[in-house]
């Protein structure tokens, strides 16, 4: 939940990347904190093992500027992506007002992108929040290895196996080139942002 | 309870309790935040300079792991939660289910000394809410 300081006139919104291992997300926070770095008055946080996987999260605050007088701190977290931390990734779930699903288009990884959507419904239901209401956005991460040689499935798959029932926005993106890593970013701060505004009318 | 929300007026008793009970006595920053990492509201001496967003967000995270670890072990919590450092050292104190009160202080502070302080200033936010909510 968004928590809304009426005093010092700050909403603080919570925004988490969630996905299988090795998806990208943590690269989409390197990215963001890269491309926005005149936004954000912070360093990233990233709480990581000796071999650079994400161990708890990472954690990028940022200003968006103000809506109605209201100073808008975007926080993005990423949850670890691999199967044994999903304690973890509840843990990071508590509170949320949005959530990225990066999807690795890798041909190998189809079935761990199911799974791992398949987890986040359940997850999010133990806060009895449900993945069809809450703001999400969907994105198809690694398009770019394309051009590498590397088989990757097509939108239209991706699409069918995780956004067929969801009708949710979603992106191609390419997080190690920042392609479409901003749209996403900014699509789901928009979704976010108005479903918070909806739910306080 | 509805804490996504706290009034203008529930704030500012909240702020005038954390510098009365605590920043008079000499902690450096106080904050208050809710277990999903946001802040709910935070007070210093005016000359410690705290990224207190991030701090927010690695607190939240590591009371979580450790009430984990306390029900792994059998206890229902771990009701004392205290880092100490050479200079500085970081207190954690449960208001309820939801909200917790982090305090930062320097070595001039005995941790008993502010454990009281910490219970008092709870006891009185604890008020503030109750007359509000009920």
């Amino acid at each position: 939940m968004s928590f809304i300081n009426l005093k010092d006139k700050v909403v603080q919104v919570k925004i988490v990347y969630y996905g299988p291992g090795r998806c990208g997300k943590t690269t989409n926070l390197e990215y963001v904190n890269r491309k926005f770095r005149d936004q954000i008055q912070s360093e990233m946080v990233s709480l990581k093992t000796h071999g650079d996987r994400t161990l708890f999260f990472d954690f990028l605050p940022f200003d968006m500027g103000q809506i109605k007088g209201y100073d808008i701190k975007i926080q993005l977290y990423t949850v670890p992506g691999q199967v044994k931390y999903n304690a973890t990734r509840k843990l990071v779930l508590k509170g949320v007002d949005g959530v990225v699903f990066v999807a690795d288009a890798m041909e190998k990884q189809r079935e761990k992108n199911i799974r791992s959507l398949n987890q986040l419904h359940e997850n999010l239901q133990a806060y009895k929040e449900s993945i069809f209401k809450l703001p999400l956005v969907i994105q198809y991460n690694k398009v770019d290895l394309k051009d590498h040689g590397v088989p990757i499935l097509p939108t239209s798959v991706l699409r069918k196996d995780l956004n067929s029932r969801l009708q949710v926005p979603d992106f191609e993106a390419s997080a190690i080139t920042g392609y479409n890593v901003a749209a996403t970013l900014k699509k789901i701060i928009s979704s976010t942002v108005v479903s918070i505004q909806k739910k306080l009318l | 309870m509805n804490y996504g929300i706290v009034s203008q007026e529930q704030l500012e008793q909240i702020d005038t309790i954390l510098q009365d009970k605590l920043i008079k006595l000499g902690v450096d920053c106080v904050i208050i935040i809710d277990m999903a990492g946001n802040i709910i509201t935070a007070k210093d001496n005016g000359e410690s300079k705290y990224d207190v967003y991030s701090f927010a967000a690695l607190a939240a995270g590591n009371f979580a792991t450790v009430d984990a670890m306390a029900k792994l072990v059998g206890e229902a919590e771990f009701s004392l939660l205290f880092h100490k450092g050479q200079d500085s050292n970081i207190h954690f104190s449960k208001i309820d289910d939801e909200l917790l009160l982090i305090s930062m202080f320097g070595k001039e502070i005995s941790l008993g000394f502010l454990r009281l302080n910490v219970v008092e200033a709870i006891e009185q936010i604890k008020t503030v809410w109750d007359t509000s909510q009920g």
